[in-house]
Formats: structure tokens, C-alpha cells, sequence
């Protein structure tokens, strides 16, 4: 039994031709029906469930396993850690990354299937660090080797902040287009 | 006939899921039997014994938090500071030595909790996972409230710790302490009363006490193959030559013996933390030290107990406010050459096991 469409919500605002749309879509063998753009659908389903690859390099690493442990729960964002680049689209790169790690950072980030997203989460991922400026064998900034769609400041950031991250990054794939690649090409 | 059998090179590494961190391991197998398990390391090489030496004592403290071990932060303080505070002769109060006691102990749980959730993880024991850092965070919220950071903390400073603990602090901890035990016992139920953990750690991975000694195995990895050595008892540091504590040991050597090892490091942490608490002494939590403080020329090691083990800072001073050359003796280091000798032998689905015994921090490796 499929509960019959919501019709009493507004009943006096609504025009003739929504009125006349309705009845059409009462008559449809399932009963209710949400429209909606493909685009709009795809970049829901999309942001709802991202799935990051397991991969952690330093402190921060620790950081995002308390997040996706009970306390911070981020399986409430559909946030469900791989162990293969294979089934992953999104990259948290967590810590700092050395120049001897960088080809394999990027290795894995071409392995991901697209469309893929990264997030620089801490401050050496995104620039180096406050503190590795100035040494001589870590990469300073993961943008240096592959695309970072959102930065999260701190050392290291809070679960929270890892979340926050992750619902801009949810903005950000809601507000998108569908085909990633073909926009870049246009742009 | 004879079956035509050649040796198989497995690389694992350095994006494992079950090496926490990047190690790489080069594991040469005789059909599944491990022949040579060879770690290659370097993946999270950070300099920081060389940055060290371009930046002032005071501002080596927060290098120290993230440089070293990460998941043991204030140890790494401590044993920087030691070597600081011992080359410049600086006082440290009574009650400061106690609160960095009290404060490395409950960093010891936090440590071992991190590492028995993970390696729970590893074997397939999620749950245990999720109960270790549902503790774990009210030891951050308690290390929080006395220090403001969640990981890196830079609490300890050269003569004392950088504030007084609040008001009402000893008591949040106290009630940790009360019912601690009781989620020992339940993570003990989850893991010891589960027959295919046990089949998965009991016998496995074996280092015999002669090969612990020789391979220069510290900390739990050498205590459970009959190694009773802590440097907290044999060469004590802040108040640990004042408060009463056992020292656990196991004679087997495998996996099952260092887990036990560890769970009974950590009963014995909330007995010292319960000590520190009754005892902790009243006055100044720091004394009175420049923020530019330089030290006589001179050289010093000081060795600590990390939860990893043996953690040992050698420090050269030029008479500068910075040092002229820093060396860290990392226990992870020391447990990751035991560990070929601890794979030698077993099947390839042992590696998870016993890699997740050694408990290694690839930061405190590599450095």
C-alpha cells in the first residue's frame, strides 16, 4: 500500500494547472512521485554518500578515525572509509606528506574512479604546516599534486571541523553540475 | 615428480589499511609461509631532529608534540624536556612533577586504547573499536579541559607545566578512574571470550627473549617475551620513584602476550594516576625560567618509558638558546627490527596480527 499523495498541505494556493497535474499523478500504478532535474538527483545521491579512502599519514589520520568513531559518527553523513582507491571518491588527505610519499599520494588519487573530490584536511596538507615551512622533505601543500576542492585549517583539526568540511563539500557537489569533466572543458 | 615451487615478493605498503601510517612492507613468502619480511621505511621522514636545531627550546616543545610519536604527545614532552632541564640544572616544583606524572599516565591509556581499538579493527573486531575511542574521548575532554588541545598539547614547558590544573579537574578524573576497570573488563570480554581472536593471536608471532634482547626490543613488545625492564622503575623520572606500581610481564612472547601485557599496563596507569591525585603536593606549577633559555655547553641523554617503550632524547648543547644537535632514540624504531624476527615462520594472514602487536607509529619511526 503506497500512502496517497500530500494534497492538503496548501490547498487554496495552488494553481489550476498544478491541480490539473496531480490528478494525472494520482493515477500512476505507484501512487507518489517527486520531480525533480536528473542533475539535481545524481548530485544528491552523490553528496549523500560519499565514500572516502581509507588512508591516513600522520596526526590527522587520528583525528579522522575519532570522526568516524561513535562519538562524532560521521556515518550520519553516509561517510563510509574504503580500503581500495577503487571503490573511493573522496580523498581526505590527512597529515603531512612527504616528497618520498607524493608520486604515491597521486597514484592513488588516479586510481579513484571519477568523479573524485579531495580534501586537504590540516594545515601541512594544505600548505606545508605551521611548522614543516622551512625543512627540506615535506611537500608543502598537497595542491602541488593533485586538485583539493576543500581545505580545513588547524593542527590538527577538530572532528568537527573534519565535518564542516565535509557538508561544504556536500554544497559544493549539490551546487555543481553533473558532468564534471565536461564543465571543466566548457570553463 | 616434484612440484616446481619459487619464492613470491608480496609488497604491502605503504597505503595499507592495517599499517596506520605508511609503512611499506617487502614480505617474501614461500607459498604462504613467510620467508622475509623486510619494512621499509622513510614514507613520513620529517626532519625534525634537524628543525630542531633552528628553533629555541622553548618552541622545540610544540615540535616535539607532532615531530615524534604523535599519539603520545606529552611523553615526547617529557623526554625533551628531561634532557632540557637536566643540561640547564633547572628546578622543576614538586607539584609540576606531579601533574606531568599523573599527566604521562593517563596519556598511556589513551595510547593503548588507540592501539587495542585499531588492532580489534584490524582482526575484525569493530566493536571493540568503537567502545576503546568512546573512552578515549572523555580522556581528550579531560586533557582538554586541563591543557586546550585534544593531540598536541605543548603543557609541559622547560621548569614545569604551562598552567594549574582547574578547578574540579582531580574529580572528573578520579570518576574515570572509578569505572575504567569495569571497560577493561568489557573490552577483555569482547576480545578473550571471542574464539576466533584467540585462534587469530594465541602462539602467533613469537619472539623469543633472547631475539627480543638482541634485536633491541622495549617497552610491552619486550616485556611479554620476559624482558621486566621499564625505565620508570629502573631509572625513575619525575615522581615515578614515589608511587607504587607493578611491572607486567608475560614469558610466552606472542601476540596474546602483548595484548595481555598492555591491558595490565593500563590497570596499573590508573593505579599510579589515583597515587598522583592523593598525593598531589600544593605551590607553583613552573619556575621561573627565561623564554629565550640557553644552556651551558654540554651533552646529555635522558630516557623515558613512552607507552611504546624505551624513548631516549641525546642532546647537544653549544652554550646557544637552540640546540646544536637533537637525537631521538625511538622505540617504535627499535620494535620494528624485532618485527622480521617476529614474522619469520608464520602464515601471511598472520602479518595483520602481529604487525598490530608491535605497535608501531611510522612518525615515531621515521621522525
Amino acid at each position: 500500500m503506497v500512502a496517497p499523495l500530500q494534497r492538503d498541505i496548501v490547498p487554496s494556493a495552488r494553481p489550476a494547472s498544478v491541480e490539473k497535474a496531480i490528478e494525472v499523478l494520482d493515477r500512476l500504478p505507484v501512487g507518489s512521485v517527486v520531480l525533480t532535474k536528473v542533475e539535481t538527483l545524481l548530485n544528491w545521491s552523490r553528496a549523500a554518500s560519499l565514500w572516502p579512502l581509507g588512508f591516513g599519514l600522520a596526526c590527522c589520520a587520528i583525528e579522522m578515525m575519532a570522526a568516524f568513531a561513535g562519538r562524532f559518527d560521521l556515518d550520519r553523513m553516509g561517510v563510509i572509509p574504503r580500503a581500495t582507491p577503487r571503490q573511493a571518491d573522496l580523498m581526505i588527505v590527512a597529515g603531512r606528506c612527504t616528497i618520498k610519499m607524493a608520486p604515491i599520494t597521486r597514484r592513488l588519487w588516479e586510481q579513484m574512479p571519477e568523479p573524485k573530490y579531495v580534501i586537504s584536511m590540516g594545515s601541512c596538507a594544505t600548505c606545508g604546516g605551521p611548522f614543516y615551512h622551512d625543512n627540506y622533505s615535506i611537500l608543502k601543500g598537497i595542491d602541488q599534486i593533485i586538485p583539493v576542492d576543500v581545505y580545513i585549517p588547524g593542527c590538527p583539526p577538530r572532528p568537527e571541523a573534519l565535518i564542516e568540511g565535509i557538508l561544504k563539500l556536500q554544497e559544493k557537489i549539490k551546487a555543481g553540475p553533473f558532468l564534471r569533466r565536461d564543465a571543466a572543458v566548457k570553463a | 615428480m616434484a612440484l616446481r615451487t619459487e619464492e613470491l615478493m608480496l609488497n604491502m605498503g605503504p597505503q595499507h589499511p592495517s599499517t596506520h601510517g605508511v609503512l611499506r612492507l617487502l614480505i617474501t613468502l614461500d607459498g604462504e609461509n613467510i620467508v622475509d619480511a623486510r619494512p621499509y621505511i622513510g614514507y613520513l621522514h620529517s626532519s625534525v631532529e634537524k628543525m630542531m636545531e633552528q628553533r629555541t627550546y622553548l618552541q622545540n616543545v610544540a615540535l616535539a608534540d607532532r615531530g615524534l610519536d604523535y599519539l603520545t604527545a606529552l611523553a615526547n614532552e617529557e623526554a625533551y624536556l628531561l634532557a632540557v632541564e637536566r643540561l640547564g640544572g633547572i628546578e622543576v616544583p614538586p607539584r609540576a612533577r606531579w601533574i606531568r606524572t599523573l599527566m604521562l599516565e593517563l596519556q598511556r591509556i589513551s595510547s593503548h586504547l588507540v592501539w587495542l581499538g585499531t588492532w580489534g579493527n584490524d582482526l575484525g573486531a569493530t566493536t571493540v573499536f568503537l567502545y576503546c575511542f568512546r573512552e578515549r574521548e572523555r580522556l581528550l575532554d579531560l586533557f582538554e579541559q586541563a591543557t586546550g588541545g585534544r593531540l598536541h598539547y605543548v603543557y609541559f614547558r622547560p621548569g614545569g607545566v604551562s598552567q594549574d590544573l582547574p578547578a574540579g579537574w582531580t574529580d572528573r578524573v578520579l570518576a574515570f578512574c572509578d569505572e575504567f576497570p569495569g571497560h577493561l573488563q568489557e573490552y577483555s570480554d569482547l576480545l578473550t571470550g571471542n574464539p576466533i581472536f584467540l585462534a587469530r593471536v594465541h602462539g602467533v608471532g613469537v619472539l623469543p627473549k633472547d631475539a627480543a634482547i638482541g634485536m633491541g626490543a622495549c617497552g610491552p613488545v619486550a616485556r611479554a617475551s620476559g624482558v621486566g625492564f621499564d625505565v620508570r622503575k629502573a631509572f625513575p623520572y619525575e615522581a615515578y620513584g614515589e608511587v607504587e606500581f607493578d611491572v607486567p610481564t608475560q614469558d610466552a612472547g606472542d601476540c596474546f602476550a602483548r595484548y595481555l601485557v598492555r591491558m595490565e599496563e593500563m590497570r596499573q596507569s590508573v593505579r599510579i594516576v589515583r597515587q598522583a591525585i592523593e598525593r598531589l603536593p600544593d605551590g607553583e606549577v613552573r619556575s621561573k625560567v627565561p623564554v629565550a633559555v640557553k644552556l651551558p655547553r654540554g651533552e646529555t641523554y635522558t630516557r623515558t618509558e613512552s607507552p611504546r617503550g624505551d624513548l631516549g632524547v641525546y642532546l647537544v648543547s653549544e652554550g646557544a638558546d637552540r640546540p646544536y644537535r637533537l637525537k631521538v632514540r625511538a622505540p617504535s624504531f627499535a620494535n620494528l627490527y624485532a618485527l622480521s624476527e617476529m614474522m619469520r615462520g608464520w602464515k601471511v594472514a598472520d602479518v595483520i596480527a602481529i604487525l598490530g602487536t608491535a605497535d608501531i607509529v611510522l612518525s615515531d619511526v621515521d621522525r
